[in-house]
């Protein structure tokens, strides 16, 4: 019993790690309809930025994330004058096509700017287990993980109150239920793009942060985004409480059947039975647990 | 009488320049690299001390006895598709064609054995690739010395013994291999069925699917079952993720043993103090205090002509493309001796390899003493000598050393599996087995 916890609760802690880079699609799709497929790639290019920062120029740990801010805003307004302004109208498929294009001149840009080895990052995030879990209950957590947890607490917190409390969520919320309405009462659509596209940034870099203390900052960091998807189709695209909701439901899920069923099949099923999962709720929910009901008057 | 005297002393004057100038024939040797993509961290320092030594030859020597070598990469990015194209793309390039590909990945290598022997271009897959291409027999044109992933995992199975007071000792005891979920990280899993069958251990096999980011499964299993040793399989950010895994969970780091590409860095660094102490298998030395590393100093950073970092010349990986360059610029040379000229092909080549000698005093003349073992490879054996040492980390020092000599491997479990999966080989693809006499 005391395993079947431990592996519920390192798969709700692992679900966490998912959710962080789910939340970004979900501040994108919602505000904007675009599934951003550069998402993942995002998170490496804030943590590559990050550590070049410290490593390359010395900055001190907070001057870094502040620099790393700026970049990711500037990369949002960028990316909206170069990419999405010309792209208003167009159809789902080809935002989602350019933001394709974008994954790989982004993971390009990176290569060139900090180059493809592993990086350390060390922000003085605890890591490793916590002691007093496994001395007192002999239950394995990690630190990280739950500092990954509260991290993201946090974020929905902060993101909670932006999107309901202020001026600026309000007219989110609006572009994000009717582009046109939104338009017609004076609300700038490429203002809005610039600002979401600056909280999904920042959402990566908090996303490449804890991801990049796990593993080192490479390249194989982008490949988190797979991890986010079956979240994001079993969450809902458009809720930020679905992307935290599904990443604990897809961390638990693929945690406990490639603890209880792995070994009958030859193991390794955790990575595509996230994804059985997800498909399992969409023949009930295809909207997602947290999505946005389709209704198609014809 | 004065008009032949006059073209004797011009060509005794023009003797000596025309030593001096390198053959205009180039010898083509691709570098299918990785330098992009979730394994690029491993595949640069690779690709740049197999670059730099052989640039370093042709600034020192000129090449190989006087012929320049072409260097031609083409990325694959760790993919077997795009190794294939790359292949494809370069097998004719130049005067000499491609002389011997090191595709630098177990996938990649299956996928040109078949296309090897057409061509007859030597794949040199040095310490990966099929383990029974060790069967020269059958595999003419393949060639995977100083030692195959079998041999490996039975130097692994007696060092073990040898720490757990000798080999009856392992009766009883739990060993686990986390592997990488491909054709390179299920290479051991039958010598390792083997082994635990003749010696009574029991023997776990858990896979992890590319890339390796989250394995927290795998690692909660091992808590577990707790095995008395872990062996590893790995390749890229799977190991820098399992190093840490395993300090999580307080796993002791000298039981655990990865394969010689779970041994860099790369691998140990991102854990930090927690990887003191872990374990990986070596056939040769870290460290850049040898005679070729200062040669490529000298010939080939201070002209500012380096592929890498300077500070990471003699890096784990560094030094395993160099080794890899030196054992296929030695066959190549062999090749020139047996052919006599220095106009050779691919299929010149294998023969230079399959004749190659490179011993104690080889070694010593390329700079290169104490650095690995001697390699004698024959047309029946591509293994060569199959020996394995082990390495261990120095958190604190930030550095790798030999902790073990070389260990010979079980030949009796290995033997027998290599003519058994050569001969199937054989029987599926209609090979004809060579005689070597």
């Amino acid at each position: 019993m005391l395993f079947f916890i431990e592996v519920t609760l390192s798969g709700m802690m692992a679900g966490v790690m998912y959710s962080l880079v789910a939340l970004g699609f979900v501040l994108i799709f919602k505000a904007s309809g675009i599934f951003n497929f550069a998402q993942g790639v995002m998170a490496l290019f804030a943590a590559l930025t990050l550590v070049g920062l410290m490593e390359k120029f010395n900055f001190p740990i907070w001057l870094a994330i502040i620099g790393t801010i700026v970049v990711m805003i500037a990369l949002a307004w960028l990316i909206e004058r170069i990419m999405l302004r010309h792209l208003v109208n167009q159809e789902p498929i080809i935002l989602f096509m350019a933001t394709l294009g974008l994954a790989y001149v982004l993971e390009g840009m990176g290569d060139i700017l900090w180059g493809s080895d592993v990086k350390v990052l060390d922000l003085g995030i605890p890591q490793g287990a916590s002691d007093w879990m496994l001395d007192s209950f002999d239950i394995y957590i990690e630190k990280l993980e739950i500092f990954a947890a509260v991290t993201a607490a946090i974020m929905v917190a902060f993101l909670a109150v932006f999107f309901q409390k202020t001026r600026i969520g309000r007219a989110l919320r609006a572009v994000a239920d009717d582009h046109q309405a939104a338009l017609s009462v004076g609300i700038s659509l490429h203002t809005i793009w610039v600002i979401v596209w600056s909280v999904a940034g920042i959402v990566a870099l908090v996303a490449g942060i804890m991801w990049g203390s796990k593993s080192g900052v490479q390249f194989s960091l982008s490949l988190i985004a797979l991890k986010a998807l079956p979240v994001l189709i079993l969450g809902g695209f458009t809720s930020v409480p679905g992307a935290i909701i599904g990443g604990l439901i897809i961390g638990v899920g693929e945690k406990i059947a490639e603890v209880y069923l792995g070994p009958f099949v030859g193991g390794a099923i955790e990575n595509w039975f996230a994804y059985m999962l997800a498909l399992a709720f969409l023949l009930f929910r295809p909207q997602g647990l947290f999505g946005e009901k389709i209704i198609e008057r014809v | 009488m004065r008009k032949l005297s006059r073209t004797i002393l011009a060509a005794l004057l023009a003797a000596p320049l025309m030593s001096g100038i390198a053959s205009a024939y180039e010898l083509v040797m691709p570098t299918l690299d990785y330098r992009t993509g979730p394994y690029a961290p491993n595949g640069i320092p690779f690709a740049n001390g197999y670059g730099d030594y052989l640039n370093m030859l042709n600034e020192r020597d000129g090449g190989i006895n006087g012929a320049r070598i072409s260097l031609v990469p083409c990325e694959t990015g760790y993919n077997t598709k795009k190794g294939v194209e790359c292949y494809e793309k370069l097998k004719g390039e130049g005067q000499s064609g491609a002389l011997v590909f090191q595709p630098l990945s177990t996938g990649i290598t299956y996928q040109l054995i078949p296309k090897a022997s057409v061509d007859e271009i030597p794949i040199f897959s040095m310490g990966y690739g099929r383990t029974s291409a060790a069967n020269g027999k059958i595999f003419p044109w393949v060639f995977n010395f100083p030692a195959t992933y079998w041999s490996q995992a039975t130097v692994f199975v007696q060092y073990i013994a040898e720490k757990e007071g000798g080999m009856d000792n392992l009766k009883g005891k739990k060993i686990a291999l986390v592997y990488h979920n491909s054709a390179y990280g299920k290479e051991p899993i039958r010598t390792l069925e083997k082994a635990a069958e003749k010696y009574g251990f029991e023997f776990m096999a858990m896979p992890v699917d590319h890339p390796g980011q989250e394995q927290k499964a795998t690692w909660l299993q091992i808590r577990r079952e707790k095995p008395d040793w872990v062996m590893m399989w790995g390749w890229g950010v799977m190991n820098q993720v399992a190093i840490k895994e395993a300090a999580s969970i307080r796993y002791p780091m000298d039981r655990f043993i990865g394969v010689w590409w779970s041994g860099s860095e790369n691998d140990v660094l991102p854990a930090g103090a927690a990887a003191d102490g872990y374990l990986s298998g070596a056939f040769h030395q870290p460290g850049d205090n040898f005679g070729a590393h200062d040669d490529i100093k000298k010939y080939v950073y201070d002209k500012g002509m380096g592929l890498g970092d300077r500070d990471r010349i003699g890096e784990v990986l560094y030094n395993r493309g160099l080794v890899a360059a030196m054992w296929t610029s030695e066959a190549i040379r062999k090749a020139m001796e047996i052919h006599g000229t220095n106009e050779i092909r691919g299929v010149h080549v294998r023969d230079g390899f399959e004749a190659l000698e490179v011993d104690e005093a080889r070694l010593k003349e390329l700079g290169l003493e104490g650095f690995t073992i001697p390699v004698s490879i024959t047309c029946e054996n591509h293994e060569g000598p199959g020996q394995v040492a082990l390495q261990q980390w120095d958190a604190k020092a930030k550095k790798w050393s030999l902790v073990s000599g070389f260990y010979e491997p079980l030949r009796d479990i290995t033997a027998p599996l290599i003519a058994e999966d050569s001969a199937q080989f054989a029987a599926e693809n209609n090979v004809t087995e060579r005689s070597c006499n």
